[in-house]
């Protein structure tokens, strides 16, 4: 059970590893979807419909799934779906979406952009920013689940 | 050819996000949560990208441009700055507190809920307002 959801887990990082591939090899681009996705908002130029389509195979990519029947995904203890549920109700969501968006926008970067292409270019930058926000976020974890348990 | 080619990326990457768990925020605070009882499989996942990437940047760099535009557009800047290290913490408490950045957030839609669409929604005003600050 554990081997299968690494397994799987280093089945779906390589499809990603190809999608960063391919935006290089055919738009020379880097694939950060926090740039990609407030690029495609609040820029204007001959960016935008690349960035649509990508928007589109990124939410269609697990609704064929979902369409298939396919029970491909990795969802912890529930073997047939493909999309977890929100662990926190609305109000935190809220909170930490302005905190992700924000983040991401003034470090210029999120787990995709940083974190896989900015660790493959070996990009001084972008490790710091994955140390960062990966020790950060287990920080957060271990106050909210288990200094505050349940608070948040 | 420009837009097929940003579908089939797209399409890659949330079929990636799909099939690691990704979409589960469950799987990614059980990584975070190193004091609990620890899920490793975010590791095999960013493991997977990162070789992957590197591998496939590295043969795509042999030519001079990319085939369907004139250069690649990468970034240039190797300097820390407080603006790069604030963001990446702010953004490390918004994850930790959901278990979602931008990626799996946005490939969860077609299992939309209302915490997700708060979260959605409250994440581009926030990079309205990191825009805003420039």
């Amino acid at each position: 059970m554990e081997t299968m959801s690494g397994l799987q887990g280093a089945l779906g990082g390589v499809l990603i590893g190809l999608s960063a591939t391919l935006l290089m090899a055919l738009l020379g681009r880097i694939a950060g979807i926090s740039g990609i996705l407030s690029g495609l908002i609040f820029d204007r130029g001959g960016d935008s419909l690349w960035r649509l389509a990508f928007l589109l195979g990124l939410v269609s990519g697990p609704g064929l799934l979902m369409l298939s029947g396919l029970d491909w995904g990795n969802v912890a203890g529930d073997d047939a779906a493909l999309i977890g549920t929100p662990a926190s109700g609305s109000t935190t969501m809220l909170v930490a979406g302005l905190l992700v968006g924000l983040g991401t926008g003034l470090g210029s970067g999120c787990t995709s952009g940083h974190g896989v292409c900015g660790l493959a270019r070996l990009s001084p930058r972008s490790m710091a920013a994955t140390l960062v926000f990966v020790l950060v976020a287990m920080l957060t974890v271990y106050v909210s689940r288990h200094m505050l348990e349940g608070a948040v | 050819m420009k837009v097929l080619a940003g579908y089939l990326a797209g399409l890659l990457f949330g079929l990636g996000l799909a099939i690691s768990g990704m979409t589960d925020p469950a799987r990614v605070i059980g990584f975070l949560d190193v004091a609990g009882s620890w899920d490793p499989t975010l590791i095999f996942v960013l493991g997977g990208a990162v070789v992957t990437t590197f591998s496939g940047y590295r043969l795509v760099w042999r030519r001079p441009a990319p085939l369907l535009e004139t250069r690649f557009q990468l970034p240039t800047r190797r300097d820390l700055d407080v603006r790069l290290l604030g963001g990446a913490a702010f953004f490390g408490i918004g994850w930790g507190l959901s278990g979602y950045c931008p990626g799996p957030a946005v490939a969860s839609l077609p299992g939309l809920s209302w915490p997700l669409l708060m979260f959605l929604v409250a994440m581009m005003s926030g990079w309205w307002l990191a825009r805003r600050g420039e």
